[in-house]
């Protein structure tokens, strides 16, 4: 599922954001700089520009989400795009729709772009083979596969503190195991060439060959914060455990919970991340999630920029290379 | 073929066109925007010989492009800077070619949504045959006309420089 053949258009532009594995520097680093300019526009008396006026836009969301959907819609708004929010999970599908069924249904509603969520690994992947050619597709989630956009939001926040990638250990905390967002930054980060990607988490917490994607994988928490730049905390994913991956969240807070202590470790100058939602007290203390170091908040605000330049990328392909066939 | 045309005298006679035609108007500490990237340029000159206080803006109409859906994303990303308020300001917008109009009608949408101005007064380097918008510039460098497939542009930064090419 890496494909560049199905994410890039002939003269290489991005056509469906699926994943960040696989796309060059120099076009991860152009959707950082589009996000630089889009987040000017957050900033105005009127939040908005006219570029995707008259275009719409369905968020497809299989699995809930509060933050990534309402985001994805503030993006689209503020490029005047229309926007529809579809909850399949509670509607088509469950009356028995196929989802190939649903996807033609909205293509006769002339959407131009569909924004998938989906508990499945490729599910964005498999959309985006089955629409028509003038339709773009972004992985706002797949399984525990891809959250191309989280990441990109993640790098645009450490580009904004800390610039030069080149000179940076990063530290991701946490539940590795089922974490798209992990895989993603991991990609994202090893293009961008940071000095050292690490990873901390228990055992059980790990997928198997993650050292093959280049990381150094850490056991103790205060081992793998020595000296790091950013720390990037993830969600315990309680909903998508089975069976006794974790002794208890008391335990796995005392080992791997982020806390001021613990923080000290790394550089004076280290960010905190956390994609969210966050689990206070049980892989971050409150004093460090609210702390000085925090960037989290600011995670959310760029998010908006971050998917504005996904979709204004996406979706501003010359018409030439909009018709051409796949 | 472009020798004759002497950028740097040009922004002097507008520098003084701009005073006079503020004067006129009694427009009290106008704020000069320039249009990315060549009207920013033109505009860092005037800006300086007009010795005004307020910094200089700069746009990027990129968002605002009328020919987004066929063009597609410019490369061009730089973000727009207008670091003042342009609420109740008299604004010097200032572009380094006015050819079809279209860049003006975006730049003054963008304006638009950053807030009121009292007014907008466009000055241009030069102004080329080719009109498809009725826009009209107040200040004036140098009119030039051009067949279709002759285009006039403008180098630089340093040095600034007008080249007129004949393309197709």
């Amino acid at each position: 599922m890496t494909g560049n053949t199905i994410q890039l258009d002939k003269n290489g532009n991005l056509r469906h954001f699926l994943t960040t594995e696989g796309l060059s520097q120099s076009l991860l680093q152009n959707i950082l700089d589009h996000a630089e300019s889009f987040a000017c526009v957050g900033e105005r008396a009127v939040k908005k520009v006219p570029l995707l006026r008259g275009k719409t836009i369905a968020n497809l969301f299989f699995e809930p989400s509060t933050r990534t959907r309402t985001t994805f819609e503030l993006a689209a708004k503020r490029l005047s795009a229309d926007i529809l929010n579809l909850n399949i999970s509670t509607s088509a599908t469950s009356k028995g729709e196929t989802l190939s069924d649903t996807l033609h249904t909205l293509e006769a509603m002339h959407c131009d772009m569909f924004v998938v969520r989906h508990a499945n690994s490729g599910a964005a992947h498999y959309i985006a083979t089955q629409v028509a050619p003038h339709i773009s597709v972004i992985n706002a989630g797949d399984g525990r596969h891809a959250h191309p956009t989280q990441a990109m939001l993640d790098m645009f926040t450490i580009r904004r503190h800390k610039q030069d990638f080149t000179k940076l250990r990063v530290a991701i905390v946490g539940d590795i195991l089922h974490s798209r967002v992990a895989r993603s930054e991991i990609h994202a980060l090893n293009t961008l060439g940071v000095l050292e990607t690490r990873i901390i988490a228990p055992h059980t917490l790990i997928p198997e060959g993650v050292e093959n994607l280049g990381v150094h994988v850490y056991h103790n928490m205060d081992e793998g914060l020595e000296g790091v730049d950013v720390v990037m905390m993830l969600r315990l994913q309680r909903e998508r455990m089975r069976g006794a991956l974790l002794p208890s969240e008391q335990e796995y807070f005392q080992r791997y919970g982020l806390t001021s202590k613990r923080l000290e470790k790394a550089k004076p100058d280290a960010i905190v991340m956390h994609p969210g939602p966050i689990n206070r007290g049980v892989e971050i203390d409150s004093s460090v999630a609210d702390g000085k170091r925090s960037v989290i908040l600011q995670q959310v605000s760029y998010g908006i920029a971050v998917r504005m330049a996904v979709m204004a990328m996406t979706m501003g392909r010359s018409s030439e290379d909009m018709s051409e066939s796949k | 073929m472009s020798d004759d045309i002497n950028v740097k005298e040009l922004l002097t006679e507008m520098a003084d066109a701009i005073q006079a035609h503020t004067n006129t108007h009694t427009y009290e500490t106008p704020l000069m925007i320039g249009i990315k990237r060549g009207g920013a340029w033109i505009a860092k000159q005037l800006h300086k010989q007009l010795e005004y206080k307020d910094p200089l803006g700069e746009l990027n109409i990129a968002f605002y492009r009328d020919d987004f859906s066929t063009l597609g994303m410019h490369p061009e990303v730089s973000p727009s800077q207008l670091p003042i308020d342009v609420n109740d300001r008299h604004i010097v917008l200032v572009d380094d070619v006015l050819y079809t109009g279209r860049t003006i009608r975006a730049a003054m949408n963008e304006i638009f949504d950053y807030g009121r101005p009292a007014s907008i007064t466009l000055a241009v380097l030069v102004e080329r045959s080719g009109k498809e918008l009725p826009i009209q510039a107040d200040i004036i460098g140098k009119t030039i006309t051009l067949d279709t497939g002759e285009h006039v542009k403008l180098s630089g930064p340093e040095p600034l420089a007008l080249e007129i090419k004949i393309t197709g």
